[in-house]
């Protein structure tokens, strides 16, 4: 052959070890505690501060309008409003329009999701419909759930629900379909009835699945609240945004900002948490 | 059908037409099974008597059609002519004092081993029994297959073999009258193997079951049955039939085992021959 790559001229043990050097760094990802993973993990949160902090006190000019945002003032005022009486009601009020939000994803994705994955039929005729109302943004819904479930929380409830019904309905699908095939015959040699095989195997089969279409809703959810919050609401922390930003507070703006981006955090490790505690005897 | 007796003990008469002393547990009568859509039929005239506490071995090659049979005598699959009776009734779907276990040990990984051995004991088809009652019978059902120590594991934590021996637990907790295993030791390394062999001989001798084992593996067949049925032939029936009146365990006996083991290879390469002419 005339054609040749590089490494045919190497020797067999020369080949040896290139290929161990190509595949050291996976082995080496694999072996590494895990606190120095998460001591690197914390290592780039303190980068990130302090990125923030450069940009705003040390970069900026000196009358800048930026050094209002800086983390030397907002995170002694998150503190401040964390102790006070205002942010922790809207963060009650926003969590809640989360729950709500994905429980009634879940009450209609899961079921959806079975259906889905058992039925292959069912699957070919939706998921192109799927695929499409998944594309739309859900804050367009905006004005039609306004005009159909009134002002208030109702129209926040319909759109949290279906930002966040998707994942959950393709994972439950995905989920079903990986099923092992022994569960459902060990079931049927059982003389299982519908009802139990759902109940005993189908269900629990599939709870990872669903656990992890839930956290990927969660993150869509904590998205799409806040901009929902900034419509036609009186509370939440969407509105606590508007709200700081027409009183000039800009050292509360941007606390809240903080508080935003540390709920999403908590919620995703709760997600995971629960995750790894349904799967924990999989392993 | 061609028949092919070998007794290596006393009896001399052809061995389909042994009358079975006592009634028949479970029977099958001109059993067909035929897929829809396929042009074939895979299974055609089967027909078959399981005395009580008689081992059975259904050998056969992979592919021949041996599971489908199973499924059959099992009341997971209605056959297409034919019936299958069980204690001279119809059998509607799965009996349950029939107990299947399959090659994959199909334990549940969300529960430990001792519930999955528990694993459908309160389903509403199943007699109904107390919580003491059913507590009591997984008890036993572990110990019988020595999994004592490690019923609070998960599938995870367990070997092949205890995997397996967790599955049998999980149909001897059902006190069955018939064992129905398809090819239950196939993916064990030899050794697991014979120990799971040794299990089985116990566990048949200790609750005086029934048992019909699927295997195509001829030693399996030779050293744990009373009763080898060889199935070959496209569509399947029975090929040939040998009963082994040899006491449990039979490793002292290899030569009277050698001989019905060429008997049996020499059926199928004959079978093979007249398929190919």
């Amino acid at each position: 052959m005339s054609m040749s790559w590089p490494t045919d001229s190497l020797t067999r043990a020369e080949r040896r070890a290139l290929a161990q050097s190509t595949s050291r760094p996976t082995s080496f990802n694999i072996a590494r505690p895990a606190w120095t993973n998460a001591a690197l993990g914390v290592g780039g949160l303190l980068a990130l501060l302090v990125l923030w902090w450069l940009g705003t006190d040390v970069l900026a000019s000196p009358d800048g309008f930026i050094r209002h945002f800086s983390p030397t003032t907002a995170i002694p005022k998150l503190i401040v409003l964390l102790s006070g009486p205002d942010l922790p009601v809207h963060i009650l009020v926003s969590l809640r329009r989360v729950l709500v939000g994905l429980g009634f994803a879940l009450l209609v994705g899961v079921p959806l999701g079975l259906a889905i994955g058992s039925f292959q039929r069912l699957n070919s005729a939706t998921s192109p419909a799927f695929q499409f109302l998944r594309m739309i943004s859900p804050l367009s819904w905006m004005p039609i759930a306004v005009m159909v479930f009134g002002v208030g929380d109702d129209p926040i409830y319909f759109m949290l629900a279906f930002a966040a019904v998707w994942p959950i309905v393709l994972n439950t699908a995905e989920g079903v379909r990986r099923l092992q095939p022994a569960w459902l015959s060990l079931a049927s040699s059982l003389a299982a009835t519908r009802w139990e095989t759902l109940w005993h195997v189908i269900l629990p089969g599939v709870l990872g699945h669903v656990l992890t279409g839930l956290r990927l809703a969660i993150g869509i959810v904590w998205i799409v609240l806040v901009p929902c919050e900034m419509l036609g609401v009186s509370a939440g922390l969407g509105y606590f945004i508007l709200d700081t930003r027409d009183r000039l507070a800009y050292s509360e703006l941007m606390a809240t900002v903080l508080m935003i981006g540390l709920l999403g955090f908590l919620l995703d490790a709760g997600a995971r948490a629960l995750y790894r505690l349904a799967t924990r005897s999989h392993a | 059908m061609t028949q092919l007796a070998l007794h290596p003990s006393r009896h001399d008469a052809p061995a389909l037409e042994t009358p079975v002393l006592q009634a028949p547990i479970l029977q099958a009568r001109g059993v067909a099974l035929r897929y829809p859509g396929q042009s074939r039929a895979t299974i055609e005239g089967f027909d078959f008597a399981l005395a009580p506490g008689e081992t059975v071995s259904l050998l056969g090659s992979s592919g021949v059609g041996k599971s489908s049979l199973l499924r059959v005598l099992a009341g997971l699959q209605a056959p297409t002519e034919g019936h299958v009776t069980m204690n001279d009734a119809p059998l509607v779907g799965v009996h349950p004092r029939v107990a299947v276990a399959f090659q994959d040990p199909s334990l549940l990984p969300w529960l430990t081993l001792e519930k999955n051995v528990a694993f459908g004991l309160d389903f509403k088809h199943q007699p109904r029994q107390s919580r003491a009652e059913s507590e009591a019978r997984v008890e036993m059902a572990i110990r019988e297959v020595g999994l004592t120590q490690s019923r609070r594991k998960f599938p995870a934590e367990l070997s092949g073999g205890m995997a397996q021996r967790t599955a049998l637990a999980r149909c001897l907790a059902r006190k069955p009258e018939i064992l129905l295993l398809d090819e239950p030791f196939g993916a064990l390394d030899e050794v697991t193997r014979t120990e799971m062999q040794h299990l089985l001989l116990k566990v048949v001798r200790d609750f005086r079951t029934a048992a019909i084992l699927i295997t195509h593996d001829i030693d399996e067949a030779l050293l744990v049955s009373d009763r080898i049925l060889l199935l070959g032939g496209a569509p399947a029936s029975a090929i040939g039939e040998w009963r082994i009146d040899l006491p449990k365990p039979r490793e002292d006996f290899i030569a009277e085992l050698g001989a019905i083991r060429v008997d049996i290879l020499s059926t199928l390469r004959g079978t093979a021959q007249r398929r190919a002419a």
